[in-house]
């Protein structure tokens, strides 16, 4: 039994890492047409993947609500939101789900009168939140945080009006801070994160990195 | 617990939207229609998540509730529509039952399969089945990832640094000596087999100074974005929904 709950999964991720490795360097229409189908196999395993997702956060609320735990109502709002959605999305503008998809629909407008102001503001609100965060991290202790310090204000005020009424300088030191030094560290991290993606990929291949297993048996 | 204070502020709050939105419709600023009752929800939204400014409270986690189970809806529509419909209802299902052009694609019951052996991460006998799917999406990611991890971004990054360091002018040529040193002193930086002492502790703290740098840059390339989301939200309530602003 160890044979199909441990071995199997290794020889597939076994097979699928060689053959997507090698099928790169086969300039071959038929090698072309693996790395079509192989991938839109993932994104098939993927969409099943996302109702894995929708369960796990269906769950959760649902034993919020019923334990009654310190503000399960709020809860109930997950439920109506994703209801709502999904109900106009299965009806689709009165074609149903199974006919192709419809565009100005209310599965739409929830899109662009819901979700999206919804994911702006929240990420607007960030703006804030850095104001704090920043005078913790700008308070300039020791060298290295008067160097984050320095290059932060000088970008900043380099892509606002008012750093050009400063100094006419502060967006030419700024780009320079973008292109020059901030370049050569993205560029060594870029490197070090490629190298560790290559080492784990290699690692998962050959089955010394088992993590994606799980536990048990 | 709810304050006193905070329940009266939220109920003016809410009157005074209602009296805004009322004026608007009357004055034929925001048409009753779609249009504008869907401006008139996404303010309701904005203002209900700015109310986190205040502080926490329950207009603001009923937002942030209803806006986590759209997202999913969202997605989980989306995923029908643009994977599951064409590429296993359309593509197995229906020609099965229906005649169709092409005929049935069995091929896609291997990652049907696949998908459905997922859900049995909840069964505690049949759970290992799980494995064999992430195993497919584990092992194809890595062998996708170890060739254009190479090619588009490690020998992307290297290439340039073996260009000549003399640019064909002074500061050019300084600038590419800068980016040489910051590149080779930040890779020492995260070198961690050997002790971080005499002269490679000294080539790795200049490494530190490079990559403060980069993430005062980044820090401050971020502040920006946000702001300019902020922007965009306040020109949101001030044009479409207000009109005070053109």
């Amino acid at each position: 039994m160890n044979f199909f709950k441990r071995t199997i999964p290794m020889i597939i991720a076994f097979v699928m890492g060689l053959l997507m490795a090698f099928q790169y360097y086969v300039p071959h229409e038929s090698s072309q047409n693996l790395l079509k189908v192989v991938t839109r196999w993932g994104m098939i395993i993927s969409g099943f993947a996302m109702f894995i997702g929708a369960y796990s956060l269906f769950h959760m609320h649902w034993n919020r609500i019923r334990q009654k735990v310190s503000g399960w109502g709020y809860s109930i709002f997950v439920f109506i939101g994703a209801g709502i959605t999904i109900i106009f999305g299965l009806l689709n503008g009165g074609e149903f789900f199974w006919n192709d998809k419809q565009a100005g629909t209310m599965f739409d407008w929830i899109f662009d009168n819901v979700q999206v102001p919804a994911g702006a503001t929240i990420f607007s609100i960030l703006a804030f939140f850095m104001a704090s965060a920043a005078y913790r991290t700008f308070r300039a202790r020791n060298k290295e945080a008067t160097i984050l310090l320095i290059a932060a204000i000088i970008v900043m005020l380099g892509r606002v009006p008012i750093g050009t009424m400063i100094s006419q300088y502060i967006p030419v030191v700024a780009d320079w801070i973008m292109s020059v030094p901030n370049l050569a560290a993205k560029r060594a991290i870029l490197i070090g994160v490629s190298i560790g993606v290559i080492a784990t990929s290699i690692k998962i291949i050959f089955g010394i990195e088992r993590a994606y297993l799980g536990g048990g048996d | 617990m709810i304050k006193k204070t905070d329940i009266s502020i939220m109920t003016w709050i809410l009157i005074a939207f209602g009296i805004i939105n009322i004026i608007l419709l009357a004055t034929g600023k925001l048409g009753f229609n779609a249009k504008g009752i869907g401006i008139i929800t996404a303010v309701a939204i904005t203002l209900a998540m700015y109310s986190f400014l205040y502080k926490d409270n329950p207009v603001f986690k009923i937002a942030e509730n209803l806006f986590v189970g759209v997202a999913m809806g969202y997605s989980l529509i989306i995923i029908w529509f643009n994977i599951l419909k064409p590429d296993v209802f359309e593509a197995l299902i229906v020609p099965m039952f229906k005649d169709t052009e092409i005929g049935p694609q069995y091929s896609v019951i291997v990652p049907t399969l696949l998908g459905f052996f997922m859900f049995l991460r909840f069964s505690t006998k049949l759970s290992w089945l799980s494995r064999w799917s992430f195993a497919f999406i584990v092992g194809m990611g890595s062998g996708i990832a170890i060739p254009n991890f190479i090619n588009a971004i490690l020998l992307r990054q290297l290439e340039p640094m073996f260009a000549p360091l003399y640019t064909g002018s002074f500061w050019g040529t300084v600038n590419t000596i800068l980016v040489l040193v910051g590149v080779v002193s930040v890779l020492f930086y995260f070198f961690f087999s050997m002790e971080h002492k005499g002269a490679i502790g000294g080539v790795s703290v200049v490494g530190v100074w490079f990559l403060m740098i980069a993430f005062g840059a980044s820090f401050g390339y971020t502040v920006m974005a946000r702001m300019s989301l902020l922007i965009g939200r306040m020109q949101f309530l001030l044009k479409d929904w207000l009109g005070i602003i053109q």
